[in-house]
């Protein structure tokens, strides 16, 4: 990286130097585009074209036949719920650790295990649940012979709806504990003290001032949790096979054999997923600057 | 009364993530009828293919790790040196990784490296694997980048590298035995996070047809009953150890923070 043996067959004067130091982050630059960047565009703008390279919007319209309609609105429901009770359930417990008093010990190894949670993704965990929820895993038996409640006939299937949305909170629920504790550490005290001299009750507080400084951070890791399950691939393949047709397994397919039997669809499949994620994670950068007005 | 709340709110909690953990592990204890053995941990680990996968998959984390310490280290030193206006831009690059689908990013490569393209890398096995190696190495890059430049926030890298210079140090020099050492903690908590990360990915692998150890587990699971619990369960333990080290490494040095 050093570069100035052009200047010195002229030592006496400021030698006009390039700006060699951008080269210094070249490695960096040329990595990210040949290995992110251009991969991701090859997808985009091959979901405007035809097979023979002309500009196209057909790709685009045939995404809204009912089938693959049908597995975006599956796939977004399911993102959606898991990441509502994600963030409801991981606010609880966050906040019964923070602010309900339970002793200081509790928080170190709840973040730790947290930590490690929303990492145990993809296919064990889906074997973790087959082997709790499933036909025959621990829960759904211990139900059926100590209870007397079968699950099976009462409509639950682990490869359904409910069944991977409860397997996706596994590491939902840890990310938002993880995401909102330093949020809900950043509510200052002296900002409750401050309401309750003016008169407020415990309820007006809540809602006239934590509420709206947590609402941002809230909102924020909403979708950031909804962005992390739609874009979920293993844990849904280890799970269900093929049997439940969400978007990610169905564009597995696609790439695996093009089941659609067109392979620009395809572009327009993972376009329409990156223009989800896309919107999802813009909701999510906005809301944290804002969040980080208050929470310094 | 709060207080009855909060331990209700923590133990349902702690059920929920109990349950699944304790369901895998009853589950793999229970391939011998009628009793408690570690029968199928014996046939996941004596299995070849098992030993295969695993062990490409554990030298092909080795390799990611090696390349994005090498990508990662000078480019978060160099910008915070030389381009602090750069900042704010790379950061926001190395989080795409998070926006963008796995999937999606994997499927590009199919399409951008093959047979027939100018950079023909799925046209043969090591130029698949150097391509699931960057791969996996775009992935981790939010980890990597983030832990490495939290590590270098908290040291002064602009007087270490005008006293490392008026001693005669070169750029070699004082990124391998002045800025490396003094980031080493971070550097060794965004390995961790990566080596638990490649261990278990599918998605990539799978597409680029690799026999890595995220593949060989879904496989299994498709066939199976009792050696996919056993296999959950080491995967468990492996994610634990990694988090552990990182956990265990930070307490070193404090002001480093771990990535997670």
């Amino acid at each position: 990286m050093s570069s100035d043996s052009s200047a010195a067959s002229q030592p006496t004067r400021e030698p006009f130097r390039l700006p060699l130091h951008w080269l210094g982050a070249a490695p960096f630059a040329i990595f990210v585009l040949l290995f992110l960047i251009m991969p991701t565009m090859r997808i985009v703008i091959g979901a405007f074209q035809t097979p023979d390279g002309s500009f196209t919007l057909d790709n685009i319209r045939g995404l809204f036949t009912t089938s693959i309609l049908s597995a975006y609105w599956i796939s977004i429901k399911i993102s959606i719920a898991s990441a509502l009770l994600g963030c409801l359930i991981g606010f609880s417990v966050a906040a019964a650790v923070v602010l309900g008093g339970l002793p200081k010990w509790i928080r170190g190894p709840l973040l730790t295990f947290s930590g490690v949670a929303s990492n145990f993704a993809g296919v064990p965990l889906a074997f973790a649940f087959l082997a709790t929820l499933g036909p025959v895993g621990l829960v759904s038996m211990f139900l059926k012979t100590q209870v007397g409640i079968d699950l099976r006939a009462l409509g639950f299937n682990i490869l359904s709806f409910w069944g991977l949305t409860i397997t996706y909170l596994f590491f939902q629920i840890p990310l938002m504990i993880l995401i909102i504790t330093p949020a809900l550490d950043g509510l200052k005290r002296e900002w409750r003290e401050a309401a309750q001299i003016l008169g407020a009750t415990n309820a007006q507080y809540w809602r006239m001032v934590a509420f709206p400084i947590l609402l941002p951070s809230f909102l924020g890791t909403l979708a950031l949790l909804f962005a992390n399950a739609f874009g979920a691939v293993a844990t849904a393949i280890a799970l269900t096979g093929s049997s439940l047709s969400i978007v990610p397994i169905l564009l597995f397919a696609q790439i695996r054999g093009d089941v659609l039997g067109n392979p620009h669809l395809g572009y327009a499949l993972a376009f329409g997923m990156i223009v989800v994620t896309g919107i999802a994670n813009t909701i999510y950068i906005w809301l944290r600057a804002r969040s980080e007005r208050w929470l310094k | 009364m709060k207080k009855f709340w909060a331990w209700g709110a923590l133990i349902v909690g702690l059920l929920y993530f109990i349950l699944p953990l304790l369901g895998m592990t009853n589950f793999s204890l229970k391939m011998r009828r009628g009793v408690y053995s570690f029968d199928a941990y014996a046939v996941v680990l004596g299995d070849p293919r098992f030993q295969e996968t695993f062990t490409y998959s554990v030298v092909m984390a080795l390799f990611t790790i090696a390349f994005g310490v090498l990508l990662v280290v000078p480019t978060a030193y160099w910008v915070r040196l030389k381009l602090p206006g750069l900042r704010p831009y790379v950061e926001f690059v190395t989080l795409l990784p998070l926006v963008i689908p796995a999937i999606v990013i994997v499927f590009g490569y199919i399409r951008l490296y093959n047979t027939s393209s100018w950079l023909p890398l799925t046209g043969s096995i090591t130029g698949t694997n150097i391509l699931l190696m960057f791969g996996y190495a775009t992935l981790s890059l939010p980890y990597m980048y983030r832990a490495v430049d939290t590590g270098l926030r908290s040291i002064d890298i602009t007087t270490l590298t005008e006293a490392a210079q008026s001693l005669g140090a070169g750029w070699t020099t004082i990124l391998t035995r002045i800025i490396l050492p003094n980031v080493l903690v971070a550097v060794l908590s965004g390995a961790f996070l990566t080596f638990a990360i490649v261990i278990g990915e599918f998605t990539m692998a799978a597409l680029l047809n690799r026999p890595a150890f995220g593949p060989y587990m879904q496989l299994l699971g498709a066939n199976r009953a009792y050696e996919p619990a056993a296999l959950a369960v080491i995967a468990f333990a492996i994610t634990w150890g990694c988090l552990g080290l990182i956990q265990l490494v930070s307490r070193f040095q404090k002001g480093a923070q771990s990535p997670v």
